[in-house]
């Protein structure tokens, strides 16, 4: 191996010199709910983690001194990652949906495609933050149930718990399996691509 | 393998950073891609030059923030220095803009080819 390379630990797996397009999506839920996990389904390299630094106040997180007070706080996200073909990259984020996290939102996902929020249906009332959010912000959702073995609930009763409107999709998923998870990511694109046909067809 | 960062001296954060607390530029997305033009050289900063190395094929943002183990605002800095040096050059998500604004469908498309094929 060459010196140039010795940087690259084994793991680390480069994208081809055409690569020139990346592309976000972030799934987002409560703690323990299996983003990690679907992440990790998914991605062709092993997930990364890394980190953002905020003052509590939630502003100016690309200032550095908030670093030196003791008004900063950090937060920590997982990401992997897709080659969709050799110029388009697909980053998933896996962010935490709790409302002191939301600055993430402003200040790193500003172009996201789109967001899987993924529920567990025995902790429904995690996951309305979120949505208040995705609603608020106009970044288009739909609402993966990961299966917990919990007990089952009618999707009509999730959609009311979650005052979910009837055009956001809803689908059942398991985020530890790879077909699910990629099905999950394939139901996002494709009301993402309604959306958007729609959209160009109305103007 | 500790959180990156999360015991990081803030001092040693600012030392990084030569005591600048914002990028001379917005242009790094999280996902924008990174491609060094120049080799590493004597004398450069340490992180300077792992950037350099990681980036001689494309690496996003995030990515070269986890392998450093620095936070993104952080790394950003870094990165304004180098391509204002011109050692490096970025790839911007032809998607970034406002969060109101839906991508255009041929790209979705192109996504919905990509995802199938996994």
């Amino acid at each position: 191996m060459d010196s140039a390379t010795s940087d690259r630990p084994a793991h680390r797996t480069p994208l081809g010199r055409s690569a020139d397009n990346g592309l976000k999506i972030v799934v987002v839920g409560g703690f323990g709910v299996g983003k990690t996990t679907m992440v990790r389904s998914v991605s062709d390299i092993r997930p990364l983690n890394t980190e953002e630094v905020m003052t509590r106040a939630g502003e100016q997180v690309d200032d550095v001194s908030a670093i030196q007070g003791k008004t900063s706080t950090t937060v920590a996200f997982d990401f992997g990652r897709i080659t969709l073909n050799e110029r388009t990259v697909l980053y998933l984020f896996g962010a935490p949906g709790q409302e002191r996290f939301w600055f993430l939102w402003d200040r790193l996902f500003t172009g996201t495609l789109g967001a899987v929020v993924l529920v567990d249906t025995r902790r429904l009332a995690d996951s309305w933050y979120a949505i208040d959010r995705l609603e608020h912000h106009g970044t288009p959702f739909i609402v993966a149930r990961n299966d917990f073995g919990g007990p089952q609930h009618s999707a009509e009763q999730v959609r009311d718990a979650l005052d979910l409107s009837e055009d956001v999709p809803m689908i059942d998923c398991d985020a530890r399996s790879r077909p699910s998870s990629k099905n999950v990511l394939i139901t996002l694109v494709e009301h993402l691509h309604a959306l958007s046909t729609a959209q160009e067809s109305a103007q | 393998m500790t959180r990156p960062g999360r015991d990081e001296d803030p001092d040693r954060l600012y030392t990084v950073t030569r005591g600048r607390s914002r990028a001379s530029s917005d242009a790094f997305d999280l996902v924008t891609l990174v491609v060094s033009e120049s080799d590493a050289t004597p004398g450069m900063q340490s992180e300077h030059s792992r950037i350099l190395r990681m980036c001689q094929y494309p690496t996003a943002v995030v990515e070269v923030s986890a392998e450093l183990k620095l936070p993104v605002t952080v790394v950003r800095i870094l990165l304004s220095d180098l391509l204002d040096s011109g050692l490096i050059t970025a790839r911007h998500p032809q998607t970034a803009g406002s969060a109101a604004h839906l991508p255009d469908s041929n790209l979705l498309e192109q996504v919905l080819v990509g995802l199938r094929n996994l």
